[in-house]
């Protein structure tokens, strides 16, 4: 693409002429991990394709796609698939570090500082009143990541949603045992409910 | 057994193991995080579970990183190292290992299906985190209050959610929770 190209398209980012260095990759983490209150998918994104312009937008969308349909944190796995991509193994370990290390020593700080003032009257006060504004920010993150499926009205979706609260938060069961039932399930219903979909597509499609 | 009394060693083997079954962020794993350490292995009260998950939110960072004050809760800072590594480390390797894969042979359909069948799976992991910790946090009527509010704030604005952790500790102060 020249670079005169319609200003609608963000340039893309020189990858392969000025890949990040390793102490460049630890940085660019850190200070995503430490800027990131409640979340740190926002600030990853504006560091990484805003910022630095290491990725496109699109190219930071499929990393955390994937990212987010394998298991563990999923900010976490992006940030070594990221590294990886630049500079290898090493790459990989230096975004990990710089997004785990520095809030890790600040966590442990604070579970020392709670051990030793936790039974404090004041800070029993603040912690009970922080801890009611967290949980609401969790359920709000709960309705944004719902919008869609109600968008879609996507009965099956709610159903398996419904299914797996219930299982979790009301019935308490273990959740290696529900996931071996609820993900399976899952899969063969999407599975099952596409084909439907193509079949009936090309019904549609016969004369 | 022997292996079990060794506190550094239960942290690995649960978080380890805890990590693969994390379909959906940090967050999702936070009833059975709550299940392991207050019913299972009394790590800590009720009270004290609420009170790390309220950290681990203020605090900056992965909000994942309850697993590092879970770990110096049971063992001091060696705790709080080996929990974090074992939650985080070995999905990240598989994750890179997957990329490899998957940048390799991108024409196939199921990652697009295994990834929206797992959508509703990991939401409806993220309610019941929700739901167990508002158990555990909203124990007045002004605790439920702030939560409905906060949630309120977070879904309709843009606002920082740091000023509404904030404002929670300040009413918290107050005494008013």
């Amino acid at each position: 693409m020249p670079p005169d190209s319609p200003p609608a398209a963000v340039p893309a980012p020189d990858i392969a002429s000025n890949p990040p260095s390793l102490i460049e990759l630890f940085l660019a983490f850190a200070k995503m991990a430490l800027a990131g209150f409640g979340g740190v998918l926002y600030w990853a994104r504006r560091g990484i394709v805003e910022q630095h312009r290491w990725m496109t937008a699109d190219e930071f969308n499929e990393t955390y796609a994937l990212c987010h349909f394998l298991p563990g944190p999923n900010i976490v796995n992006l940030s070594f698939v990221f590294g990886s991509r630049f500079r290898g193994i090493a790459g990989g370990i230096a975004a990990f570090s710089g997004l785990i290390v520095p809030p890790a020593v600040i966590a442990t700080v604070l579970a020392a500082l709670y051990l030793h003032f936790g039974n404090s009257d004041a800070l029993r006060r603040i912690l009970a009143g922080v801890a009611c504004a967290a949980v609401g920010l969790l359920i709000a993150t709960v309705f944004r990541m719902m919008t869609p499926l109600l968008k879609r009205r996507d009965l099956v979706g709610l159903l398996v949603l419904v299914a797996v609260f219930v299982a979790i938060g009301v019935l308490q069961l273990p959740l290696a045992a529900v996931l071996l039932v609820a993900i399976p399930l899952s899969i063969a219903i999407t599975f099952a409910m596409r084909r439907r979909a193509e079949d009936r597509a090309k019904d549609q499609a016969k004369p | 057994m022997n292996s079990d009394s060794n506190p550094i060693w239960t942290l690995a083997a649960t978080f380890g193991l805890m990590s693969l079954f994390a379909v959906g962020g940090g967050n999702a794993a936070v009833p059975e995080m709550h299940r392991v350490a207050v019913d299972v292995q009394h790590w800590m009260t009720e009270r004290q579970f609420a009170d790390v998950f309220a950290i681990s939110q203020m605090a900056p960072g992965p909000n994942v990183l309850i697993v590092t004050l879970i770990g110096y809760f049971v063992a001091g800072v060696g705790g709080a190292v080996v929990a974090t590594l074992a939650m985080c480390l070995p999905t990240a390797i598989l994750a890179y290992f997957v990329s490899r894969l998957l940048s390799r042979s991108s024409q196939s359909r199921w990652p697009a299906i295994i990834q929206a069948a797992l959508v509703p799976c990991s939401i409806g992991l993220m309610s019941a985190s929700g739901f167990i910790l508002a158990l555990a946090s909203d124990r007045t009527l002004t605790g439920a209050l702030i939560t409905v509010a906060a949630a309120g704030l977070a879904s309709a604005t843009r606002l920082n959610p740091f000023w509404m952790l904030l404002a929670g500790g300040c009413l918290g102060f107050a005494g008013l929770v």
